[in-house]
């Protein structure tokens, strides 16, 4: 029981934070770039690749035993894809002013390599719970991706977090936080602080870098 | 060499999957995933329905502020006007103009209202908005999408003396009732001399004209068709 658990434990962290897909492994740029002028973008993005994520995975774990592996990639595509129209009309049922800040972002969910990753190296070869778990994590390490980006150009950008206004009337937004350029520039900003925190923490004595896991 | 020669035979005949195992896996994959998109469908299209009808009225009530109803009307190049369904324009005749008639609380006209759109800084900006057959002028404009700087372009939405242009910009129609008696532009900012003239931002002059041409090239269009109509609209069917 309690092996099983850590296994999942193991499982759930390596997505949030030893493989994290952005500023581990770098995928989903085009996403974490583009939708990240705000808290609420960003979280909806998140949660919505969260859901595709690991239902696709469920899915493609569950056909694993009957999926030929000459016609996989179309089966894994199938999946995404019809995962992806379900969170467009349920983001279109909930609010049309967040599925017009989404915009084509959405639909290209499909074509985000971390689900397709995700499909291909863990949920066909995984039964279906540890693919979800799996999934999961790397949803939520997505996330967390995209809410460090989203809250700081937001904070800068505008002076507001998911639209709570902080500064008062005397605060001068950086327009530039809001446009292409700042995307790159906070996200070399996170990047440079995790790796400066990864190769900081590979110096230490063995024992303790593994309690900090 | 001989190697080469040797290598295409074995892979073919060896380990291949059957062809039915790969269709039936596909078909199968295929159907699954068509009764999660048709059900998902099923299930939001009442919601997402009564979403965009309600941003819609939004729209409208914003640049016709008297508004409390809205009709949905498609205005026809040959003349006359035409009640449709809510979001029905899916077949539209060519040259055939959808716009919106707008009520007050006591069921009457109180303007209509017509998108228009016109090629800004980034992108396409398209604009909604309201024109009031009492004084025969705009009153009010509202952004249906654009992708302007924010800061700069995007000032169209907050910009108080920008705005102050639509507070009735002129749109008669001239004598012949064929197009209008003034076209409306836009002008350099602080040179606006006449009440068909919007004076322009300055530093968002690109966007400022977009917004001018936008309702300049959907009016000479739509009001010669309309206005004539006008009585047809008066009261709420």
């Amino acid at each position: 029981m309690n092996v099983t658990t850590t296994r999942g434990w193991d499982e759930f962290m390596e997505g949030v934070w030893r493989q994290n897909p952005v500023f581990v492994m770098a995928l989903g740029m085009c996403p974490m770039l583009a939708v990240t002028v705000s808290g609420v973008n960003a979280l909806s993005m998140g949660v919505a690749t969260i859901f595709v994520l690991v239902c696709s995975c469920a899915l493609v774990s569950l056909m694993r035993g009957i999926t030929p592996k000459e016609v996989r990639i179309a089966v894994y595509i199938v999946i995404i894809a019809t995962f992806v129209t379900v969170v467009d009309y349920a983001i279109q049922a909930i609010s049309l002013a967040l599925y017009d800040a989404l915009g084509a972002f959405i639909q290209l969910i499909v074509v985000n390599c971390i689900i397709l990753g995700r499909a291909e190296a863990h949920a066909s070869k995984n039964p279906p719970l540890p693919a979800m778990i799996n999934a999961a994590g790397m949803g939520i390490g997505f996330t967390i991706g995209l809410l460090a980006l989203g809250t700081v150009r937001e904070i800068l950008g505008a002076g507001t977090l998911f639209g709570v206004s902080l500064f008062g009337a005397g605060f001068q937004p950086w327009v530039i936080m809001l446009l292409p350029p700042g995307g790159f520039f906070v996200l070399g900003a996170w990047l440079l602080l995790f790796s400066w925190w990864a190769r900081r923490n590979a110096g230490k004595p063995v024992k303790e870098a593994a309690e900090n896991v | 060499m001989s190697s080469e020669l040797q290598q295409p035979s074995p892979p073919a005949t060896a380990q291949s999957t059957p062809t039915a195992a790969m269709i039936r896996t596909l078909g199968l994959v295929s159907a699954i995933c068509g009764l999660i998109i048709v059900g998902a469908y099923q299930s939001t299209f009442a919601a997402v329905a009564a979403n965009k009808r309600i941003a819609t009225e939004r729209a409208v009530f914003k640049v016709i502020p008297a508004a409390k109803s809205i009709a949905e009307f498609v205005a026809l190049p040959a003349g006359g006007v035409e009640k449709v369904g809510a979001g029905d324009t899916a077949n539209l005749a060519p040259g055939a103009v959808k716009f919106f008639a707008a009520y007050d609380g006591s069921g009457q006209l109180a303007g209509i209202a017509a998108e228009g759109g016109a090629k800004g800084y980034a992108d396409t900006v398209r604009i909604m908005f309201g024109y009031s057959p009492t004084c025969q002028c705009i009153v009010g404009i509202g952004v249906v999408s654009m992708r302007e700087t924010p800061g700069i372009g995007d000032k169209i939405l907050v910009d108080k003396d920008f705005l102050a242009n639509f507070a009735a910009l002129d749109a008669k129609l001239n004598a012949d009732l064929n197009a209008l008696a003034h076209e409306v532009k836009t002008v350099k900012h602080g040179t606006k001399t006449n009440p068909w003239q919007i004076d322009a931002i300055a530093g968002a002059t690109i966007t400022s004209r977009a917004v001018g041409k936008a309702i300049n090239d959907a009016a000479q269009v739509l009001l010669p068709m309309v206005v004539p109509q006008l009585e047809k609209m008066k009261e709420r069917s």
